[in-house]
């Protein structure tokens, strides 16, 4: 589809653009509202993939001939694209990674790792994807560094004074989600950047459940380090980015050893090749690194502004349709909010509820999403989560709804 | 759609909401073993008292779905007084159904045909055997942590 600034948001005919969205599920058109696990894919993304195999297939950054060239300049193309949507200020600032999880333990191995000594504290909050967790401990009992953790409130808010008051020397690094997968938080993102600034640290952004919903400037945020993963925003499994500030990326030491990481080699020495490059080790994945462009480019041409206001929209009448239905407690009431709505059944598991839903035809994710801490602050032993995205509609909430209430049924709370 | 109310019978709801056998451990418990999915969060013990090769007492504690529940309940009160070869043999024939597609053997199972019906719930078969396996670790006394994962 094609929009432009003034014309009114058409969900229709963004839905037709998604292939996947239009089946049923269990005799029911199928609601999807899993995006926090992944989003479904829009068709110029599936035929990029097609189209790069038919045609300009060959690797890149080596040979010379035709197709080689044309899929290095889709691939290097990329790049500018993703250096676009976060606003960075150079394309070479941007490094090609799995997603994001592989992005976070680069930052850790390359970054912090030989910047550590014991006693070092780095921050993490109460509400991390356990990928934002589990490298830091691993740093921490390798090297005698300390884990610090931000409490979180029972709306799920970050406790911005415990984290003030955590900050100080001993702090080396600061992570934190941008937007919280599990609860929907958004963070104060700036001021932790800035107060983190204050006392010598760095900061990496957990944004990958951030660029699917909110316009993301990684020069106004003042960040040092922010990733995502592709296939939460459109585009492709396997393949996402991480943006570093120059003189970060330039500081680091290479984290894997391979082809296309170095300019030269005998068997004395190898000399690394240059930012990013030295990153990314090894034949790329070319295909779904174009693809991920193609998803960026997609929903630049829709606009953010306008994906975040019909998201908040959808949120507030999910929130409504959702508290209204006896025996349903929801989690995740921070003032700043995106796209997540985690619940639980009174009475019910969170298995039980997904199943009922399933055979309704709403897709929801259960269990603890990556984020048992967040399942122990709650005292839960899993959630229901329905996570939106710009093509869900209210009729998907509505699904939702009479999912949530034939569960009701099925297990006779409504009696 | 398969149909759900086969999966959520009413004895199967049942043993959720007021699982037998539960919360405790045998007074004279002298196995007992764990079993863990992570990916869901199930969590099972299940302890016995196990004298001569019979299960003179055996109760789960724990937390889980509905379909774990209640599968967990009614294999404790299915093998009270069996012996481990009998409750072996049942844990056969039920596996056999929910896993290797056989016809169930109604007259073998007795009321835990009641479980049958999530076998048309491929993702749901492991929460309704994870009690089951937690068992088998009991019997032979292992140590570790089971998963049907």
């Amino acid at each position: 589809m094609r929009t432009d600034d003034t014309a009114a948001f058409d969900v229709e005919a963004v839905r037709a653009d998604f292939p996947a969205l239009d089946q049923e599920v269990n005799g029911h058109p199928l609601a999807y509202l899993d995006n926090g696990a992944t989003s479904q894919k829009p068709r110029a993304v599936i035929e990029a993939l097609r189209d790069y195999y038919e045609r300009d297939n060959s690797n890149v950054h080596r040979g010379v001939h035709t197709l080689s060239e044309r899929a290095t300049a889709a691939y290097e193309g990329t790049r500018e694209k993703v250096r676009s949507f976060l606003n960075a200020p150079s394309e070479r600032e941007i490094v090609f990674a799995r997603g994001t999880t592989e992005a976070i333990n680069l930052v850790a191995n390359g970054f912090v790792r030989p910047r550590l000594r014991e006693g070092d504290e780095i921050v993490i909050s109460h509400m991390e994807h356990h990928s934002n967790i589990v490298p830091w401990q691993m740093l921490r009992d390798e090297l005698g560094a300390k884990l610090r953790v931000v409490p979180i409130d029972d709306d799920g808010a970050l406790d911005l004074d415990a984290y003030l008051a955590m900050l100080g020397p001993r702090t080396r690094f600061v992570s934190m989600t941008h937007v919280a997968n599990s609860l929907g938080t958004v963070n104060p993102v700036r001021e932790i950047v800035e107060a983190a600034h204050a006392v010598g640290a760095q900061v990496l952004l957990d944004s990958a459940q951030a660029v699917p919903h909110l316009a993301v400037d990684v020069q106004a945020l003042d960040c040092d380090f922010l990733a995502f993963s592709a296939h939460k925003v459109l585009g492709p499994t396997g393949i996402g980015a991480l943006y570093g500030r120059m003189e970060h990326l330039e500081s680091m030491v290479p984290w894997q050893g391979g082809g296309d990481m170095i300019l030269a080699v005998t068997f004395e020495k190898a000399t690394w090749n240059a930012v990013p490059y030295r990153f990314e080790a090894g034949t790329p994945n070319i295909a779904d690194t174009i693809a991920m462009g193609v998803g960026l480019d997609y929903l630049r041409e829709i606009g953010l502004d306008r994906v975040a206001a019909w998201e908040h929209d959808l949120l507030a009448y999910a929130d409504e349709r959702v508290r209204a239905i006896p025996g349903v407690r929801i989690f995740g009431d921070a003032p700043e909010k995106s796209s997540i709505l985690s619940f639980v059944i009174e009475g019910v598991h969170a298995h039980d509820v997904g199943t009922i839903l399933d055979s309704e035809g709403v897709a929801v994710r259960t269990g603890h999403h990556c984020t048992m801490p967040v399942m122990a602050r709650f005292d839960v032993p899993a959630m229901a989560r329905a996570s939106l995205a710009f093509y869900n509609t209210r009729g998907d909430i509505d699904a939702l709804a009479r999912g949530i209430e034939k569960v009701r049924d099925v297990f006779r709370l409504n009696r | 759609m398969n149909d759900l109310r086969e999966l959520y019978e009413e004895v199967i709801l049942d043993h959720n909401r007021n699982p037998r056998n539960f919360g405790r451990r045998p007074p004279e418990c002298n196995r007992a073993a764990h079993g863990h999915n992570p990916l869901c969060g199930d969590q099972v013990e299940v302890s016995m008292t196990l004298r001569d090769g019979v299960i003179e007492d055996i109760a789960f504690d724990g937390e889980g779905c509905a379909i774990s529940t209640a599968s967990a309940s009614m294999m404790t009160q299915a093998l009270k007084g069996r012996t481990g070869k009998e409750a072996r043999s049942l844990f056969d024939a039920m596996h056999a159904v929910l896993v290797e597609e056989a016809e169930p053997d109604h007259d073998r199972l007795g009321k835990l045909a009641a479980l049958l019906g999530v076998k048309d719930f491929p993702m749901r078969v492991k929460c309704a055997t994870l009690p089951w396996h937690t068992m088998e670790a009991a019997l032979e006394g292992r140590d570790a942590p089971v998963t049907t994962e």
